[in-house]
């Protein structure tokens, strides 16, 4: 662990020195004079991170209110006097070892959560009125008006229809207003039966009441209002934030930059960086835009934008990429392309065509929602029409078995079908740290023939791993030495190490050679075999680093590897014999890419492909009619992922593929892809053995509203019986995982 | 019979009380961070100034 803590100390240091300043643009100010900043901070992971946070902002000064949101990662600060304090702020959370990020609230999303909360609020009361009506009514079903005496009765029913109508009005807003959007436009859907049934069975009720009739269907209606209120909560809870939109993950870009004006550095954001302008990248931080390099040199990560595995040398001449990381030097660069012309920028684009095809898929439960009401609608009309006209009773108790027919055929087991497996799989699958960020995801997993592998960081772990053979003390020097680097070999051999480190003076590092320090009195070089040896020649093995100790005259080399995960290969021919094609796509060299392909049993692999030319294989794919799953972690897997028909991301992903991804799963195995496939199996099955319990239900119910024998408690145990059936089934996932 | 006349609108208005106080509860944004509410009872002292949102 200590030699870890050493290096973030490092990292934290070095955004200090950048002093991130600019967070004034996005204080907004009341009219009393109160300030008030969002921002997103990274990091917290636990109930000690919360109150390190929030108790030591709360000691500034000028502080009035200090709230972390831990679910959201989003801290709340206001305070009293200049907008100025708040670069001070994000100064002291970033003191404390924690990344901040300006946050702009996203009005969509902002949306869904008000109507969540709406639809909570309805709940509540239709909860509640619900129970108060059934307290009522088991009075009623259980003796009979000349037990009680007509006036009792119709005290009760008085008091349901003061309870039920309001609460209707009130609760029953959120299928109104659907419906009457639907009407509006010249087509129907679910909430139109549902609105009908409602406010039929409230009218008819209102008018049995006032002439003393005996059955009233208060408690019927209510009751379908709140499960129906329920389904559809749980139902925008699953849908969750799906995909979200790619002008918000050009936000993501929301940062600073330096740029060199003459003599004088200023920060800017990096949406105003213009052509022509000088650049100052320090090292660990990414390239706002793509330029050509004028000072400096470095060593680039490139592998969030091509997927090679090893950085590369860049000096005076050389492109930078958006989104690739400067790691050892600061460099300056002279902006080619402005970031909405930037490489990132085009990958953006493609991602925002990706997600527009995305919006065709058609749910499942909207699916059985387009059948379904035109056979309620029709049977309700027979039940009206044929009691009127050819049994011969009054159009009034016509209307009645009409409405009961509404009533009991009302979706309340359909509306729970659906989104009960859907959450009870996504908090499944949650617990086994695989985070499914939609429930339709889940149904469009189910139907996949192809798999698409992102190569490095997916099948791989993505970082290269030291092998054997080495020797422990060698080690123990070069790991003092790796320490002070951010380069990815450096860190292979550093978390190499286990224990105590030595003390090494005057560490350099020199791009694009190695590094350069003093231990024991004895220069020690760490790096490329060119710089350390030139005079070796015999053939390089993979990726390899060199240590040199003065005078020990000979230098020693390390071996590194990407590894595979542990079951990578298990996982993917289990994929394979579920009769799924898989393919894997790297933009890594093709030797490289051969070798893993063989390993795993993979047929077909493409090496050294674009972003572009990944998207389009997809695409082509799809086009032949294939249902897509792509997995993959990188900038240059964005796009892909975002256009396939699934998609699954490793939580080691970049933020980008993190955003467009389905599924996120954490930890160095492979089997959650695996797991989260026969989950979504076994969520289709569940659903679909749901529908059939629903149409069974209805098929004894519909012949007995149509007769005119359901009375107000046949309907309200039909109801709760066939919803705690449909949900009985739906746990049924909870006992096969 | 009588009792009715006490008992409903007692039931009634213990129904109610529930309800207000559910939507209050909703409307003071106690259901928004409900992971965060999880966590924030293992804090030792009471900080007042992080209390008072």
């Amino acid at each position: 662990m200590g030699q870890r803590n050493i290096s973030n100390n490092t990292h934290v240091s070095n955004r200090l020195d950048q002093g991130e300043n600019g967070y004034e643009n996005f204080v907004e100010q009341n009219a009393s004079g109160e300030n008030s900043l969002s921002v997103l901070v990274s990091g917290v992971h636990c109930a000690g991170c919360i109150q390190k946070i929030e108790s030591s902002l709360s000691k500034e000064q000028d502080i009035q209110s200090v709230r972390l949101n831990f679910s959201t990662k989003r801290l709340f600060i206001t305070w009293s006097g200049v907008t100025k304090r708040a670069d001070d702020f994000v100064h002291t959370i970033e003191k404390l070892g924690y990344g901040v990020s300006p946050y702009a609230p996203d009005k969509e999303q902002e949306q869904v959560k008000a109507q969540v909360r709406f639809l909570l609020v309805c709940m509540g009361v239709a909860g509640f009125a619900m129970g108060n009506i059934m307290l009522l009514s088991v009075g009623l079903w259980t003796s009979t008006s000349a037990e009680m005496g007509i006036a009792t009765r119709d005290f009760m029913h008085w008091i349901s229809a003061a309870i039920a109508i309001p609460a209707i009005m009130f609760a029953g807003r959120p299928f109104f207003r659907s419906a009457f959007k639907a009407l509006k436009a010249g087509h129907t859907n679910m909430d139109v039966p549902i609105s009908l049934a409602l406010i039929l069975a409230s009218g008819m009720s209102l008018y049995e009441t006032i002439n003393h009739g005996e059955h009233v269907y208060f408690d019927s209606s209510v009751m379908l209002m709140f499960f129906l209120l329920i389904g559809r909560y749980l139902d925008y809870r699953a849908r969750g934030a799906a995909h979200a939109s790619a002008t918000e993950l050009l936000s993501t870009f929301t940062g600073f930059a330096n740029v060199i004006d003459g003599q004088n550095t200023k920060r800017i954001l990096i949406r105003d960086i213009k052509e022509g302008m000088n650049i100052r990248i320090a090292s660990g931080e990414k390239f706002p835009v793509d330029g050509e390099i004028t000072e400096g040199i470095t060593t680039i990560d490139t592998s969030l934008v091509t997927g090679e595995t090893l950085p590369k040398e860049a000096r005076s001449g050389d492109k930078a990429f958006a989104g690739t990381m400067n790691i050892s030097a600061p460099v300056t660069i002279i902006v080619e392309k402005a970031a909405e012309n930037s490489l990132l920028a085009d990958i953006v684009r493609l991602m925002e065509k990706a997600t527009q095809g995305q919006a065709k898929y058609v749910r499942i439960a909207d699916k059985a929602a387009k059948l379904y009401t035109p056979v309620v609608h029709s049977m309700a009309l027979i039940a009206f029409l044929g009691w009127w006209l050819i049994g011969g009773i009054g159009v009034q108790e016509s209307i009645m078995i009409a409405v009961t027919v509404l009533i009991i055929t009302c979706p309340c087991a359909l509306g729970l079908a659906v989104p009960v497996v859907q959450i009870l799989a996504t908090t499944t699958m949650m617990k086994k740290h695989i985070l499914v960020k939609s429930g339709d995801a889940l149904e469009r997993l189910a139907d996949i023939d192809t798999a698409l592998m992102d190569k490095t960081g997916t099948i791989t772990i993505g970082k290269p791993v030291l092998q054997p053979p080495y020797d422990e003390d060698v080690l123990k020097i070069a790991a003092s030495l790796a320490v002070h680097s951010h380069h990815p070999l450096s860190q292979a051999i550093v978390n190499a190490h286990k224990g105590e480190l030595y003390n090494c003076a005057d560490v350099n590092e020199i791009a694009g050679q190695g590094l350069q320090g003093v231990w024991n009195g004895k220069t020690v070089r760490l790096g490329s075999r060119a710089w350390i040896s030139p005079a070796f020649s015999d053939e390089a093995r993979d990726i390899e680093l060199w240590l040199d100790i003065e005078g020990s005259g000979e230098a020693k080399c390390f071996y590194f590897k990407d590894r595979l995960r542990d079951d990578s290969i298990e996982i993917i021919s289990k994929l394979q014999s579920e009769g799924i094609n898989v393919i894997m796509l790297s933009g890594d060299q093709e030797s490289i890419v051969k070798d893993v392909a063989e390993q795993c049993g993979i047929k077909t692999y493409y090496a050294q492909i674009s972003p572009i030319e990944k998207f389009n294989l997809m695409e082509e794919l799809k086009a032949k009619g294939h249902k897509i799953m792509m997995i993959g972690d990188g900038l240059n897997d964005a796009p892909t992922l975002a256009g396939a028909d699934i998609s699954i991301a490793p939580s080691t992903a970049i933020d980008m593929a993190q955003n467009s991804a389905d599924v996120i799963f954490m930890g160095d195995k492979f089997s959650p892809v695996y797991d989260v496939y026969k989950t979504a199996k076994q969520t289709q099955k569940l659903v679909s053995q749901n529908f059939i319990l629903a149409v069974m239900y209805n098929m004894i119910a519909i012949p007995l509203a149509i007769a005119g024998m359901v009375t107000p408690l046949i309907a309200a145990i039909a109801m709760s019986g066939s919803s705690l059936i449909v949900i009985g089934n739906s746990f049924r996932l909870r006992l096969s995982s | 019979m009588s009792v009715l006349l006490y008992l409903i609108p007692i039931a009634l208005f213990l129904g109610l009380l529930g309800l207000a106080a559910f939507i209050w509860s909703l409307k003071s944004g106690q259901y928004d961070d409900l992971d965060g509410a999880a966590r924030r009872i293992l804090f030792d002292e009471n900080d007042e100034k992080s209390d008072d949102n």
